[in-house]
């Protein structure tokens, strides 16, 4: 019988005769080509990792300011000399919308300077403080309780954008006054207010939620986000469905011919064209030939979808082609007819893939901009659309609309919106990747 | 000659040798894969209550032949079926039988175990729920119950009915696949090499299983091993380019085989 | 036939084959030996024979490990299988033969040299050629797989059955003329007995030939005729 002490007797390898072949493999060349590889990767993998930390850094360090809004704290009473001189109010109700409430703003300011508002220049000066939104602040406010005339109330009022803009220190302060947009009384001003913390940077809610404005300080994104908002629901309506039905067909019913062969290569090709070209579709189909509204979220949402649903179709069909045939074989062998095999079996195991790539193709359209200024998406809407047929803005246009602006406040609310439109797509990722895993965790 | 002669034909002969009745009969049976012909005029008898098993080199014909019997070749594209294959005297290639129908009689499973990636419990309950054999869900239980215990899994899993499938072992997992073409109550059992992919003691209980099913099932399978097939089949059928070479009892198969070139395969010959 | 894919089973095969035909060669030798000792009452050759018995033992061994072996290793199929089992029944068989030649060589010792008288062993002698025609016989029929031949083996081993039968009514006369014979010819006679098992034994070895060529076991019953079966108890020792 062998054992195991045969191996104690055996020879090792060293002892027997020299019989090994010298082979020129050059092992200090291979590790030095691999070396070389790995490093010129890994600078790959910086340089991608340095450009997005520059644009982050950029968009980030231009725009976090725009989320913060300069206000000032005002005692204004609401002075019925100023607001109803003539009594009418009860049978004119034009009178209340007309009231030059802006005036209201402007005496509170003086008596909280402890200026003489009476002064001409000094009005205007201290007017040029205060943001012309004030107007519609104020109406609301009589308007929705008229029993608020001859009373005071403390109120937050937004300062102008250049008084913004200096407060948040984006007005080179150091060249003669005559040469920039705030004078050295207001500025004066501006840092004693600031000093006593009654002027002094707030969160800007209405940068969510205003519409179009061509006030820096009271412009918003409402507007955009809603018809992005619209547009994606109708893109998902519309596209997921039809591409996953199309692509089932593809995959798993139609025969494999000719016909099906030019009908794969032109979805491929249909993914590749310039989205521009759906946007001039979209124009000839939906708006000149079947008559839709311009400027309507329901029509930016019908291109969309038709330009989402290659990426849609492509994705659908990779991911019904990864799930392994022996779990289709099983299916038929257990004499599930072809339907069954599909819904029950194939198309579970493939939505975490088609999943992900919906939302891809979601975020794909959401950043999208070409197409919608050719259906008149570019528009200056500053009421809120009520359904998909109503004007709106998507919220990359609202971006290429503010970066022509002139003013500078519009350039910090440029990087907000970019901001805004960032954190967009992050969560449309982080929700497609948390769906992908939560599928994935149900097998 | 038409079916109930040979039938009757049959059950004569059957009775006269002491022989099982023939279950599923292929006669002149051709395949093409589009221009290329993979099977050439195969006959032969699969027997009740008997294990057939069909060896022979790869890319002979016998998993084509194999999935002929339960038309596993229709998915395929280009696969081209001629001759006639009959389950008990009917003709499975009749244009009026159903294929899902015919699924459900003559079940398979497959070379790596495919558990559906679901629940133990649902990967059997799917058959039954599609071909509508349980109404209520205590028929559903106990449909359940019984495919596994025929399995010889139910002991394995029986507390963790609810667990994924595809969390058993590989021998489990192609238990489990046999159980659940049980449930459906098929007649034949086509196994396509089912221990290929298992260890020994593995492939040991899915051959012990394989003798018992035998009692209430016919059951035909493919296998590339040579000692596999003598140990669980009663019939052996060997398959060459494509060419039944010879069929006959296992017994005279592995000891006295008649062809040259069964001689040459199995005693590892083969060029 | 061809060669298998696994070469080295080929030559376990050859080896197997080249073993049983040493193993016939020594006990055909055996045979012849322990005959001629017993017609020349050569006590010497007589101890040889025993000598070279225990030398056809460990051929068998030899081939029983070897066979087993290559069933546990090459799990053989078909011919291969029965030329392996032939195998270890006729390595079988040969050591039985040696036995019994061992057994004659054992008897030549103990009759001590004193041979009675010729004639009376002529019956014998006749007998063992016969007996080892049909062993050499069946061995050429073993190594050239020839299943006819050694159907035709077992079918003369009816020769060798009536002629002991008529050598064992021979040797009772004997016997009977002259009392003083009958520790010789009972001795004679044991040998008869012994040259009629061998001849047994060839018979056994031809129906393994004829098993692993055609896979046929000869089962129907062959002609018999050595009805006085009595005296079988002395056949092993």
């Amino acid at each position: 019988m062998t054992d195991m002490t045969v191996s104690g007797s055996a020879p090792e390898a060293s002892q027997m005769p020299e019989k090994r072949v010298w082979r020129d493999i050059g092992i200090k060349r291979r590790y030095a080509a691999e070396r070389r590889f790995k490093t010129y990767g890994l600078v790959a993998v910086l340089i991608g990792l340095a450009c997005l930390a520059m644009l982050l850094f950029s968009v980030v360090s231009k725009g976090y300011t725009a989320f913060q809004q300069t206000s000032i704290r005002l005692d204004i009473t609401f002075d019925k000399k100023i607001i109803d001189p003539q009594g009418q109010a009860t049978s004119n109700n034009r009178v209340l919308l007309m009231a030059n409430y802006p005036l209201l703003a402007t005496r509170a300011l003086a008596k909280t300077l402890g200026v003489d508002e009476s002064d001409r220049k000094v009005r205007r000066e201290l007017s040029g403080m205060i943001s012309n939104g004030v107007r519609t602040q104020l109406r609301d406010m009589v308007l929705n309780d008229v029993a608020i005339i001859g009373k005071t109330r403390t109120i937050w009022v937004l300062a102008a954008a250049d008084v913004d803009s200096a407060y948040k220190g984006q007005i080179d302060l150091s060249v003669d006054q005559s040469r920039r947009k705030v004078n050295d009384q207001q500025v004066e001003w501006m840092n004693k207010l600031a000093g006593e913390g009654i002027l002094t940077g707030r969160f800007n809610t209405g940068i969510f939620l205003n519409g179009a404005s061509s006030r820096p300080e009271t412009a918003g994104m409402g507007v955009a986000m809603i018809g992005s908002m619209y547009m994606m629901a109708i893109v998902l309506v519309l596209a997921l469905p039809i591409g996953v039905a199309a692509s089932i067909y593809l995959e798993e019913f139609a025969p494999k011919n000719r016909w099906t062969d030019l009908i794969e290569v032109n979805i491929n090709n249909l993914a590749a064209v310039p989205s521009i070209v759906f946007g001039l579709l979209g124009l000839a189909v939906f708006i000149n030939f079947a008559g839709l509204p311009r400027s309507a979220s329901l029509v930016g949402g019908l291109v969309l979808s038709l330009m989402t649903l290659p990426t849609i179709i492509i994705a659908t069909r990779a991911a019904l082609k990864a799930v392994p045939p022996s779990i289709r074989a099983a299916a038929l062998g257990i004499g599930a007819s072809k339907m069954q095999m599909v819904f029950h079996h194939v198309l579970p195991l493939a939505a975490p893939g088609i999943l992900t790539g919906t939302i891809i193709g979601l975020a794909q359209a959401l950043g999208e901009t070409a197409p919608l200024l050719l259906i008149g998406m570019v528009a200056f809407v500053a009421d809120f659309p009520a359904t998909p047929m109503d004007p709106a803005t998507a919220l990359p246009v609202q971006i290429y609309m503010w970066a022509n602006e002139a003013e500078r406040a519009f350039v910090e609310r440029t990087s907000g919106a970019i901001i805004i439109l960032l954190m967009f797509l992050a969560a449309m990722n982080i929700t497609a990747i948390i769906l992908r895993r939560r599928f994935e965790r149900r097998w | 000659m038409s079916d109930t002669m040979e039938m009757a034909e049959d059950t004569a002969a059957a009775a006269q040798a002491g022989a099982k009745p023939v279950m599923m009969r292929g006669r002149d049976v051709c395949v093409f894969y589009g221009e290329k012909q993979a099977l050439f005029g195969v006959d032969l008898d699969v027997r009740a209550n008997e294990v057939t098993a069909l060896i022979g080199p790869s890319g002979c014909g016998k998993s084509t032949f194999l999935r002929c019997l339960n038309r596993m070749n229709d998915t395929i594209d280009g696969c081209r079926v001629k001759g006639k294959i009959t389950l008990q005297g009917a003709d499975i290639y009749d244009p009026k039988v159903d294929v899902v129908e015919l699924r459900a009689s003559v079940g398979m499973v497959f070379q790596k175990p495919n558990p559906f990636p679901k629940s133990i419990f649902e990967n059997i309950a799917y058959g039954p729920r599609i071909h509508g054999l349980a109404k209520t869900k205590a028929e559903m239980e106990e449909i359940v119950a019984t495919s596994l215990q025929k399995a010889g899994l139910f002991e394995e899993v029986k507390d963790r009915l609810d667990e994924p499938g595809t969390g058993l072992s590989g021998g489990q997992q192609q238990r489990l696949c046999i159980a659940r073409a049980i449930a459906v109550s098929p007649e034949v059992i086509l196994m396509d090499e089912p221990c290929s992919a298992l260890d020994p003691i593995a492939t040991a209980r899915v051959e012990e299983l394989i003798d018992e099913l035998r009692e209430n099932y016919t059951i035909v399978i493919v296998t590339h091993s040579m000692q596999q097939a003598a140990r669980v089949s009663q019939r052996t059928a060997f398959f060459h380019l494509g060419n039944l070479v010879e069929e006959g009892p296992t017994d005279d198969i592995f000891t006295s085989p008649q062809d040259k070139r069964t001689q040459d395969y199995i005693t590892g010959r083969f060029g | 036939m061809s060669e298998h894919i696994v070469t080295a089973f080929d030559q376990d095969l050859k080896q197997l084959a080249g073993k049983i035909a040493e193993m016939g060669g020594l006990a055909e030798t055996i045979v012849n030996d322990s005959i001629t000792a017993l017609m020349r009452m050569d006590g010497e050759l007589a101890q040889s024979v025993i000598q070279a018995d225990r030398r056809l033992d460990a051929l068998q061994f030899h081939i029983e490990d070897q066979s087993v072996l290559m069933i546990a290793r090459r799990q053989p199929m078909a011919g291969d299988l029965r030329q392996i089992v032939a195998a270890m029944r006729t390595c079988n068989e040969l050591e039985r033969v040696g036995d019994l030649a061992k057994n004659i060589a054992k008897r030549v010792i103990a009759i001590g040299g004193e041979l009675r008288s010729k004639k009376l062993a002529i019956g014998v002698e006749h007998m063992a050629e016969l007996a080892m025609v049909q062993l050499k016989t069946v061995l050429d029929a073993y190594t050239q797989a020839d299943a006819e031949t050694a159907k035709l083996v077992r079918e003369r081993d009816e020769e060798i059955d009536r002629l002991y039968t008529s050598l064992f009514r021979e040797l009772l006369t004997y016997m009977m003329e002259d009392p003083r014979n009958i520790t010789f010819c009972a001795h004679l006679l044991f040998c008869a007995k012994n040259i009629e098992r061998i001849g047994d034994h060839a018979t056994n070895i031809a129906e393994n030939v004829h098993y692993m060529i055609t896979g046929q076991q000869l089962t129907d019953e062959r002609p018999r005729s050595d009805e006085i079966e009595l005296a079988d108890f002395d056949s092993d020792n």
